[in-house]
């Protein structure tokens, strides 16, 4: 039995347990793959108060080998489930079953896939959720971007640095994202932007050769022949092995407020896959210090 | 225990030359995920010396990844009797690792 189990050891998991563990609470976190989620995949933190650069992987260690050396107990276990028996908690994961007074899910989300034939067994062979982390295959080769927001935008402007040309394919006919980066992409001579239009099919046996593209307004079908292509389509909050236990928005994210606590007392929500406004490193750390102190609360009560 | 780095000098005797399985791990130093991959790799090649595993470095072994279709990274090849097994892509935790290798 501890004190509090933490489900994912994210910037807000991880914060969670520090917290936790200061406030002399016992601490279990449960990680599915490895610590610090998806910041890893960030090479340059820049926007962290007091550290000016630090990469992703290094911001994961620290905070790693700062809970634990605060008492914190990590596993790397998936979790499965969460039950309510009032004073205690039960957490499954695939390996075993653990007891908490208070539970901390802290999961955050996942790139969302296209849902294609075949994305899946392309991935890695040309269909990529990182252009930061896969790009430099892509030097002078042609290449796609599929959705609308910042992450689209962004990725399509650091691939025009390194490819030969971008397709940036969009379903809708403007953009969320911010407007700056749309000037800033209209003004590349090798992006050409597709806009009413998704990518309905991947093409290719071995490795991706290509895509057919379909116009959302006309239906009129065309295949462009790339090497890679980047799915920048939003995330999916990893809330799915909760939803008999809390509530959740129509988008899977867990209704909880700025205190972190869901319906169920003793179950809070931290970081990414929490509904709120704004989701950063920062909020996501804060998110963790926030709902500890609550679980802490009230353990104490 | 960490992991032997190779290039495309010794790869030929080290992987495809290898009596034993070789798990290739194409990695970048630059890559976040490839470095939280690498304690799990440690730690499989330590439970398993039945398998060989060994990094490469895509960066000064371009053309490595290029003739075995490495276009995401970390990404990791079994190889047996010097042909490829099986192969995962991206981050995964140690037990799918040791999946990976039966």
């Amino acid at each position: 039995m501890y004190d509090v189990i933490i489900v994912g050891a994210g910037p807000a998991g991880l914060t969670a347990a520090i917290y936790a563990r200061r406030a002399s609470k016992t601490v279990l976190v449960l990680e599915a793959k490895a610590w610090g989620g998806q910041i890893i995949n960030t090479p340059d933190i820049e926007n962290y108060p007091v550290v000016a650069h630090i990469s992703g992987a290094d911001f994961a260690n620290e905070l790693y080998n700062q809970a634990l050396a605060l008492g914190a107990e990590v596993k790397l276990e998936k979790v499965i489930g969460v039950e309510d028996l009032g004073k205690i908690k039960k957490v499954r994961s695939t390996l075993a079953e653990y007891e908490a007074g208070a539970v901390i899910l802290a999961t955050g989300s996942e790139n969302r896939k296209l849902g294609l034939d075949r994305e899946q067994e392309l991935t890695g062979r040309g269909v990529s959720y990182c252009a930061t982390c896969d790009g430099n295959f892509f030097r002078n080769k042609d290449v796609a971007v599929v959705g609308g927001g910042n992450t689209a935008l962004e990725d399509a402007l650091y691939l025009a640095d390194l490819a030969n040309k971008v397709y940036l394919i969009h379903r809708r006919d403007a953009f969320r994202g911010e407007e700056t980066t749309v000037d800033r992409l209209r003004q590349r001579e090798n992006v050409e932007i597709i806009y009413n239009a998704t990518v309905t099919a991947l093409l290719g046996e071995k490795r991706l050769s290509g895509i057919e593209v379909t116009d959302k307004i006309t239906g009129g079908k065309r295949s462009i022949e790339l090497k890679g292509l980047f799915v920048a389509v939003g995330r999916i909050p990893e809330n799915e092995s909760f939803s008999a236990l809390i509530d959740l928005d129509q988008a899977g994210y867990a209704v909880a407020g700025e205190n972190c606590r869901t319906k169920v007392p003793g179950v809070f929500v931290a970081g990414d896959n929490r509904t709120k406004e704004v989701r950063q490193l920062v909020t996501a750390a804060a998110d963790g210090a926030v709902a500890a102190t609550e679980a802490v609360k009230f353990l104490n009560a | 225990m960490a992991i032997r780095e190779i290039n495309h000098g010794d790869f030929e005797e080290v992987v495809l030359k290898s009596d034993k399985p070789v798990l290739v791990d194409f990695n970048a130093t630059w890559c976040g995920p490839c470095r939280m991959l690498k304690p799990a790799l440690e730690q499989v090649a330590q439970e398993r010396p039945d398998v060989v595993v060994v990094g490469i470095d895509i960066d000064e072994n371009s053309d490595l990844a290029e003739e075995y279709d490495v276009f995401s990274i970390p990404c990791l090849v079994l190889f047996k009797d010097g042909m490829e097994a099986d192969r995962s892509v991206g981050l995964i935790p140690k037990e799918q690792v040791l999946s990976l290798l039966d």
